[in-house]
């Protein structure tokens, strides 16, 4: 019997959950906010479905009642996504180490 | 592209997002783990574009509208000020949960797009993946959107509670469900309009009973559901970057809340069920008694401070509020050049989001090293000639050790009192959010400083010159 391709997205899923729980646990306590903003922008790869669903309508309609939503998903995650990883950048970019030469 | 190809460059991007997650354990590999987010987020965004058979019109608006997004996201981005960072998070959240509802809403819509089948007549596991991440979207999105207007201070940051609303929350809690499995038989779409507009109004009557200090667990909380909803969309796109992310995201959140309640010794049941601070405020009040206080000026605190050897600094939210990072780190410099040793101890849910006390050091350029964590630090209290206290209250609360009636008994707190002097920053004697009093005020060695902080510690620097 053949397995039905749910389950290996269900097993990537549920190891996923494991890896993210090691991987958080190790991060620094001082990197919490950077943490939260960085997930945040990467949780925004959601557009890809945004996009299909832009694109979604037939040919010669550029907006459709489904492909609406899309452009407006579109533009969330694009916001989303720049901010996301322009503000996290701009915060790691603070954290610096103590001055030798003082 | 064959489909074959495009789910293994998702299956890339999936990678490069852990590593991106990974590169936070420290501060010298995380700028480079950022990068590896971003590339990982061109990827995935490019290989959709690759994916696309026929190149419409419609493309172009991708493009546009693209753009649009992002020039908005840059902007924010550059002009926000780090003291409003939770804000920032808490909007960004709400972003991502609407994002979720309305691919949904498209997929619901149009499901041939999406390969799920036809209106009406949609795989019934894809119909429940959607419809979970629609619900969850939903949920996030209006949970995020109060959570920002009580972090902004458009809304009171006290919790809002009536009569009967944890049943009336657990029946709408129960009526998602029974919509979710009746949407599922009947493919009604009006079903589906129904359950986005009730899970719309639970995440809004979920945070509002919530007070402004639990606002680290709800952020957190908050960054987990929007993890769980991108990966219900993932499930429904059958895409794994998607499926990778939402569980990367839903289990960081997860454990961010879960330090958070630890760090408050409460469970997550108890902030989420909220009022928490309300109740107790009035019955903290009966007891009113004038007790003595001892109260000094910069002239005093300069002087305590020049005779110390070492200084410990406690930042809380009230350094965020009176924007005192900045005054605060040349006050620092002033000692530093009087070879005075100077630390900063963090708790766990000082601020208003995790990590948000460092953050705001980080801008006022003071060096990650000199910046600890409880752990790292309590043990060092008791070697300290001075505790410098400037906008935290409970997590200092000397009861929280002593008292089994308090509210906050068992919280772990800073051991401020066993240093040989206590300087504390504070407008005026009012309890903190807890409601009830801090024993800190009354003991022999702590002298108060009735003052803005930022005011406070100007002069201070200024006596100490």
């Amino acid at each position: 019997m053949e397995i039905d391709p749910f389950i290996f997205r269900l097993s990537i899923f549920i190891l996923s959950i494991f890896v993210g729980y090691y991987v958080v646990w190790s991060v620094t306590p001082s990197l919490h906010t950077p943490l939260m903003s960085v997930t945040n922008a990467i949780s925004s790869v959601i557009i890809v479905g945004a996009i299909i669903a832009a694109l979604s309508s037939d040919d010669g309609v550029v907006f459709s009642s489904s492909s609406v939503y899309g452009f407006l998903a579109i533009v969330l995650a694009a916001v989303n996504i720049f901010g996301g990883f322009l503000v996290t950048q701009r915060m790691l970019a603070m954290y610096k180490k103590k001055k030798k030469d003082k | 592209m064959s489909a074959n190809l495009s789910a293994t460059i998702y299956l890339i991007s999936g990678v490069l997002f852990i590593l991106a997650l990974r590169g936070l354990s420290s501060p010298e590999t995380s700028r480079q783990g950022n990068l590896f987010g971003i590339i990982g987020m061109i990827i995935a965004i490019s290989v959709t574009f690759l994916s696309v058979d026929n190149f419409t019109s419609g493309f172009i608006y991708v493009l546009i509208f693209l753009a649009i997004g992002g020039s908005i996201g840059a902007f924010i981005a550059y002009r926000i000020p780090m003291t409003a960072m939770p804000e920032l998070v808490a909007g960004f959240h709400s972003l991502v949960g609407l994002a979720a509802v309305f691919v949904a809403i498209s997929a619901f819509i149009n499901p041939e797009a999406f390969n799920l089948g036809t209106p009406g007549n949609i795989k019934l596991a894809s119909l429940i993946e959607m419809t979970i991440g629609a619900a969850v979207g939903a949920i996030t999105f209006s949970g995020s959107v109060i959570a920002f207007l009580k972090l902004q201070g458009i809304m009171s940051g006290a919790p809002i509670t009536f009569k009967g609303q944890h049943i009336l929350n657990a029946l709408i809690l129960l009526s998602i469900i029974v919509l979710i499995f009746y949407l599922c038989s009947t493919q009604s779409s009006n079903l589906f309009w129904i359950l986005i507009a009730v899970s719309f109004l639970i995440g809004f009557l979920i945070i509002i009973p919530i007070g402004g200090a639990d606002m680290p667990v709800v952020i957190s909380m908050l960054n987990s559901y929007s993890g769980w909803a991108a990966a219900g969309i993932g499930f429904t796109l059958e895409n794994t970057a998607l499926i990778i992310t939402g569980a990367l995201v839903g289990s960081s959140g997860a454990i961010l809340s879960y330090i958070m309640c630890k760090g408050m010794n409460r469970s997550f049941f108890n902030v989420i069920l909220g009022g928490f601070g309300g109740t107790e405020q009035s019955s903290g009040n009966k007891n009113i008694e004038q007790r003595p206080v001892k109260s000094g000026n910069a002239d005093d605190a300069a002087f305590l401070m020049k005779n110390a050897s070492s200084v410990i600094i406690v930042p809380g939210y009230g350094m965020a509020v009176a924007q005192a990072q900045h005054a605060l780190r040349e006050m620092v410099d002033t000692l530093k050049k009087n070879d005075i040793k100077v630390t900063y101890a963090i708790h766990p849910v000082a601020g208003r989001m995790p990590g948000h006390m460092n953050v705001l050091l980080a801008e006022a350029n003071v060096p990650y090293d000199e910046v600890f964590e409880l752990e790292e630090i309590n043990n060092d209290f008791v070697n300290a000639d001075v505790a410098f206290v400037i906008g935290a209250n409970d997590v200092t609360n000397p009861v929280a050790k002593t008292d089994p009636q308090s509210p906050i008994y068992g919280m772990p707190v800073l051991d401020v009192e066993k240093c040989k002097s206590v300087l504390f920053v504070k407008r005026s004697l009012s309890p903190g959010y807890a409601g009830i009093d801090n024993e800190l005020f009354y003991k022999e060695n702590t002298l108060m400083l009735f003052a803005d902080a930022k005011k406070m510690t100007e002069e201070i620097t200024k006596n100490l010159d």
